[in-house]
């Protein structure tokens, strides 16, 4: 097992040998590690001194389903505090294989404006790194540029890469990696790792995995039977089995239910129900393209391994496709968020968003902001593609939009930014369903819906029940114990939506276990798994006191504190103490 | 009494015909009725509903319809 240093100073690289510490951890868990131990927390984001690290996840790359997780860490230019962002592709397994625990990327190079990128190959007995200039791939099309960088290096290769957000030095930049169609389209998106990758001039990573040995596995019979576990939960849940809610709708069949809540966020929060949330929502997905292509047609995978399957692709009614895919957040920023109800309009923002490496959740609470002051109006769709154009020429005004969200409403003057710790908030509303606005306030990412899922027990019915309405001081609990378990799955390398299934299913929690110990040659439990997750937070949270944050930022914007949400007319009432209590108690 | 209904995602078959998900139609039911009944009068097997809002609030089976309620109905969905 090797640590992959890449130093883009003198585009020289090291292998390493895995210290002690590290052996036991994977994805989340060794990014934020490795951030903590080798990042100032002082540092400018956008300086020398930030890392990028890339880790796939502990099971990543074995044949456990669902698995092929990468994450991304950095000290992150849009919140200052630590990152880890999440994607899955095939590049993940691709570099798991090589027994690659973690790639590293420091330095920066003195020659500003020039790009590179690496080409990791196995030479037969270890991994080899070349560096290349990628000047010729800058300031374009990520759509143009993909098919040439696999037309160069083969049909074999996996491809990690930015956009001219990442150039340019956006807050919000994604790192994108190919798709299972070669197309630059699953992101680790959130919190302008990108833009980290853009100041250590790499644009590339590019990776051919042919030849390599596969991950090791310590206890293979453990192992084994863990995936069987968690295959048989993903099989027989109704939101994870095929032909289930995600492989036909999507992600996007949840723009029906948060509306119905009240908790579907409008207009830049100004409500909590969109009244054209039903057209734009994954069943008027399903039933456009079965109209459009005179079939139905199911949901294919991100990534190599995967039996959920959520990923849509829209298409036209010439039956070409628009995008793959829209989400369920993509879907709702730049739709109920910007007052838009139209489909075809919703997949082209997101096909622009992945042309130019951009973040979709933060562009279009971005655009929500600048509708919000007035900059076009509601419902705009022309305005609204235009402002991404802008953010895509690096104009000035792409660049105020291209900083996010908070950025926007600071340059605009408009307090009304949905933001904790300067990150756009995602597609639930935080005064309609107090348990995320916990997670949002506390994550210490920013406003991260993934951080710590709530919206399971308190929308869905998933894992148990939870009033959303509840202003009640086990919302601080239960956040607390989603952000646990998710620091755990992040760390496996398995895609959050299992938590559907094992949180219903305990034999596929358990299964979980049993991969992980069968890969790591451990004997963990089930609480000492979660206790590692916990061990994970407290460790990004003390990087992030030790940038500047203190409980104070642990807070939901000032303005969900006066505006009545409708329809039930509420407000962020969640005590202080609460929100506190999550990391008090940790 | 009167109830507006509206089914979503793979219960979308049982609404009349020509129904997009999310679309309201009517249905006449007895005073007093509850959610588990107007399920029944659906036609819905039970184990398909994993969720019914009312008035955009989660409500159990056993909640009393009044008449004009705006009930909601979903299958098991998730995602993120």
């Amino acid at each position: 097992m090797w640590i992959v240093r890449l130093n883009m100073s003198d585009r020289s690289y090291k292998l390493e040998e895995v210290p002690e510490r590290y052996k036991l951890l994977g994805g989340r868990g060794l990014t934020s590690t490795i951030i903590c131990d080798e990042v100032d927390p002082q540092c400018h984001p956008l300086g020398p001194h930030n890392k990028v690290v890339f880790a796939p996840g502990i099971v990543t790359g074995t044949s456990s389903p669902t698995s092929a997780r990468v994450s991304v860490g950095a000290k992150s230019p849009l919140t200052g505090g630590i990152k880890e962002a999440n994607a899955g592709s095939g590049w993940a397994p691709a570099v798991a294989k090589m027994r690659i625990k973690a790639m590293i990327v420091e330095g920066a190079p003195e020659e500003a404006g020039k790009f590179w990128m690496v080409h990791l190959t196995w030479d037969g007995d270890q991994p080899q790194v070349e560096f290349l200039p990628a000047d010729a791939y800058a300031g374009r099309d990520l759509y143009e540029v993909y098919p040439e960088i696999f037309e160069r290096f083969g049909d074999k290769v996996q491809v990690a890469g930015i956009g001219v957000a990442g150039e340019y030095k956006y807050g919000n930049s994604g790192v994108v990696f190919n798709d299972m169609k070669q197309r630059p389209t699953r992101y680790s998106g959130r919190g302008g790792v990108g833009a980290v990758l853009g100041t250590k001039g790499l644009k590339f990573i590019v990776v051919d995995a042919s030849g390599a040995p596969g991950v090791a596995i310590a206890n293979e019979t453990l192992f084994k039977e863990g995936a069987k576990k968690m295959r048989a939960a993903l099989m027989e849940h109704a939101i994870t089995k095929p032909k289930g809610g995600l492989n036909t709708y999507g992600t996007a069949i949840l723009v029906n239910i948060i509306n119905e809540a009240g908790g579907l966020p409008t207009r830049n929060f100004r409500t909590g129900r969109f009244e054209s949330a039903a057209k734009i929502a994954g069943e008027a997905i399903f039933e456009t393209n079965k109209k459009r292509m005179g079939k139905e047609i199911y949901n294919h995978n991100c990534s190599p391994g995967c039996i959920i399957q959520c990923s849509n692709t829209l298409y036209n009614e010439a039956g070409e496709e628009i995008v793959s895919c829209i989400e369920y957040e993509s879907d709702w920023a730049f739709g109920a968020d910007c007052g838009i109800d139209d489909l075809d309009a919703i997949g082209k923002m997101v096909y622009w968003c992945n042309a130019y490496g951009l973040d979709t959740i933060e562009a279009g609470v971005t655009i929500g902001v600048a509708m919000d002051s007035g900059v076009i109006p509601f419902g705009d769709v022309e305005g609204a593609i235009n402002l991404l154009h802008e953010m895509g020429k690096g104009t000035p005004m792409g660049r105020i939009l291209g900083g996010g969200a908070a950025t926007t409403a600071k340059a605009f003057g408009n307090p009304r930014a949905p933001v904790v710790k300067g990150q756009a908030m995602p597609a639930y509303e935080p005064r309609a369903i107090k348990g995320i606005g916990v997670t949002y306030a506390t994550s210490t990412m920013g406003a991260d819906h993934t951080s710590g899922y709530t919206i399971a027990p308190e929308m869905l019915a998933v894992g148990g029940a939870s009033d959303p309405l509840k202003n009640e001081k086990a919302k601080g609990e239960l956040s607390q114990a989603f952000q646990k378990t998710t620091a755990l799955i992040d760390s496996s390398g398995h895609c959050l939506f299992i938590a559907f299934a094992i949180l219903d299913i305990s034999s596929g929690f358990d299964g979980m276990i049993d991969e992980i110990n069968g890969v790591l040659g451990t004997e963990m439990s089930g609480d000492e798994a979660v206790a590692m997750g916990a061990e994970i937070i407290r460790r990004e949270r003390k990087f992030n006191e030790a940038a500047g944050f203190t409980n104070l930022d642990d807070r939901l914007p000032e303005f969900m504190k006066y505006e009545k949400l409708p329809p039930h007319n509420v407000v962020a009432d969640i005590p202080d103490e609460v929100l506190d209590s999550v990391y008090g108690n940790l | 009494m009167e109830v507006k209904v509206k089914l979503f995602a793979t219960l979308q078959r049982y609404a009349p015909d020509g129904q997009m998900a999310g679309d309201v139609f009517r249905v006449e039911l007895p005073e007093q009725s509850n959610i588990g009944e107007l399920i029944a009068a659906l036609g819905i097997p039970n184990r398909e509903v994993k969720v019914a809002y009312v008035n955009g609030r989660a409500r159990a089976e056993v909640y009393r319809l009044k008449p004009g309620d705006e009930v909601g109905i979903f299958p098991p969905v998730g995602g993120g």
